[in-house]
């Protein structure tokens, strides 16, 4: 019932700011450049017949997924290595402190000129954006995990490589796939940024930059952006989904001992 | 680095007792050796192989100072072009951030009261958040044409998600019997909020507003990188376009520091504002 009521009420939330959009276009108040609501959901809609749309959105789709999966893969393992080298870890600490707070963005102009294709300089940027998050919640969740558990393996004669795989890595996965949620966020304006930036008209950002020229059609950047929030809106909700039924184990016992 | 390293004081080396100069001296080799040995490599296989792309760091450093630290010693060592590239860049950053800052701390005061509106608004907030703020670039600049005031839109749209969402999380999860034992007291409306609900909420704001100042550095740059002529942003591309490459490295530094620098003051504020806050919590536990 209470679930209903939520749905009812946020239905009634969407179609409320779109029925107001709809009345600051239409009457006028504000710039003539707003277009009304109703035109840019009918141009998101036949986006879904626009085949030089959905190839847009597949070649940053396809950067975004490469640079995502490649980053998850090489800063588990860096995660991984550094907490069991505390010498490294101790070393690399003052490393990761500089490098992560640059804006990944700021890296933009570098990769345009450093990489011959547009897509191998799209994963690159996705890649090096995309490692810090995964990075840091592997080595916050190894470091967290119970001491108590690792010892009672080691008693019972288990090796390092034995209790790495049976209780540090599950007890810091789920930590790690916020991580790797928080990544795909990150990627994804990475993507666009680029795109956007380097302005030959590749992916979601060179279809937006391209409907800038001529006059500018407003209804089709703002039918766009709403393309890159459902794409944005679907991604989070899989992974969390994903998280859901991965770690079912874990909400379990999270829960029981709340 | 002091505000890094003080946080992890159960992790100090270990190094030999009762020598505390040899000891910090040990602390920081172990922590500093490989940054070094990185930088030195990176010096020498530049210098070798004359990489135009890859400039060596001594160019890099040289370069970063000649471009906006070689100012007169009476404008604080800034050079005029330090000016022009800071003062705009400055003032969307700030402007962007405390515009979402503002909105997003009266949204989610109000979000985190009432229960209806949390219902109605979530679908559309969600949304909001998931777009990329960097795709509503070329309808901001339709809109507001180059300029300052397309970055300001787009910063504080791009930041508003964090310090909205965290506020409403934080007012909403206030301790009931606070609110209560306030009520018995008398005190309701704005003085509860000021003294109560805020002061409670203040945790999660706060972490909110440290996350959208990070990311406000981020919009400020694409922003500039995509609609300016003027800011640190501008000169990145302007010096990619010119081949300019060791400017370029500057620029990439300059905004590293700047990131930094951004993250280590605002901790110190938030231990400031917030140390009555874990001293409470301390006592507790």
């Amino acid at each position: 019932m209470t679930n209903r009521a939520r749905i009812v009420r946020g239905t009634i939330g969407v179609a409320g700011v779109v029925a107001v959009a709809e009345l600051v276009s239409r009457a006028g108040f504000a710039d003539t450049s707003l277009p009304p609501a109703s035109s840019v959901l009918l141009r998101a809609a036949e986006f879904f017949g626009d085949t030089e749309f959905l190839t847009a959105v597949g070649s940053t789709l396809e950067a975004w997924i490469l640079g995502l999966l490649l980053a998850t893969v090489v800063a588990v393992a860096v995660g991984i290595a550094l907490s069991t080298t505390p010498w490294l870890n101790r070393a690399t600490r003052v490393l990761v402190e500089f490098m992560r707070p640059i804006p990944s963005v700021a890296l933009i102009p570098l990769a345009i000129v450093s990489f011959s294709s547009i897509t191998e300089s799209k994963v690159s940027l996705v890649f090096y954006s995309a490692c810090w998050p995964i990075l840091i919640n592997t080595l916050y969740a190894l470091r967290d995990v119970d001491p108590l558990a690792k010892e009672t393996l080691r008693s019972f004669g288990f090796g390092k490589a034995a209790i790495l795989l049976r209780v540090s890595v599950p007890s810091a996965a789920p930590f790690v796939a916020t991580g790797v949620r928080i990544s795909a966020a990150v990627g994804l304006v990475v993507v666009v940024s680029f795109e956007l930036v380097a302005g030959n008209g590749e992916g979601i950002g060179g279809y937006l930059l391209q409907t800038q020229s001529g006059g500018g059609r407003p209804d089709l950047m703002l039918a766009g952006a709403i393309w890159a929030g459902m794409l944005g809106a679907l991604i989070n909700v899989g992974l969390v989904a994903l998280e859901r039924r991965t770690f079912r184990w874990h909400a379990v016992r999270t829960e029981a001992s709340a | 680095m002091t505000v890094i390293t003080g946080d992890h004081p159960a992790e100090r080396p270990t190094g030999p007792t009762g020598v505390p100069g040899l000891r910090i001296l040990t602390g920081g080799v172990t922590r500093l050796w490989l940054v070094a040995l990185l930088v030195g490599c990176w010096e020498i296989i530049a210098r070798i192989k004359q990489d135009a792309y890859f400039p060596p760091p001594s160019t890099i450093v040289r370069v970063f100072h000649e471009l906006w630290f070689s100012g007169p010693a009476t404008h604080l060592f800034l050079t005029d072009k330090a000016l022009d590239d800071f003062q705009p860049s400055f003032v969307n950053l700030s402007c962007g951030w405390a515009l979402a800052a503002v909105v997003g701390l009266a949204l989610g005061v109000l979000l985190g009261r009432s229960r209806v509106a949390r219902e109605i608004l979530d679908p559309v907030l969600q949304f909001g958040r998931a777009i990329p703020p960097p795709t509503l670039i070329p309808f901001f600049i339709v809109v507001f044409d180059f300029g300052a005031q397309m970055q300001i839109s787009t910063i504080a749209f791009g930041v508003i998600w964090p310090v909205l969402l965290n506020t409403a999380d934080g007012v909403r999860t206030v301790e009931k019997l606070q609110l209560e034992t306030a009520e018995v007291f008398g005190i309701t409306g704005a003085t509860r909020l000021l003294r109560i609900t805020l002061p409670a909420a203040a945790p999660k704001i706060f972490a909110g507003l440290r996350v959208s100042l990070g990311f406000a550095l981020v919009l400020m740059v694409i922003s500039e990188l995509i609609g300016s002529t003027t800011g640190i942003g501008a000169h990145l591309i302007s010096s990619q376009q010119g081949m300019e490459l060791p400017e370029m490295w500057a620029g990439i530094v300059l905004l590293g520091i700047l990131g930094c620098l951004f993250n280590a003051v605002f901790a110190l504020v938030e231990r400031r504002f917030l140390s009555w806050h874990s001293n409470a919590h301390g006592l507790d536990s």
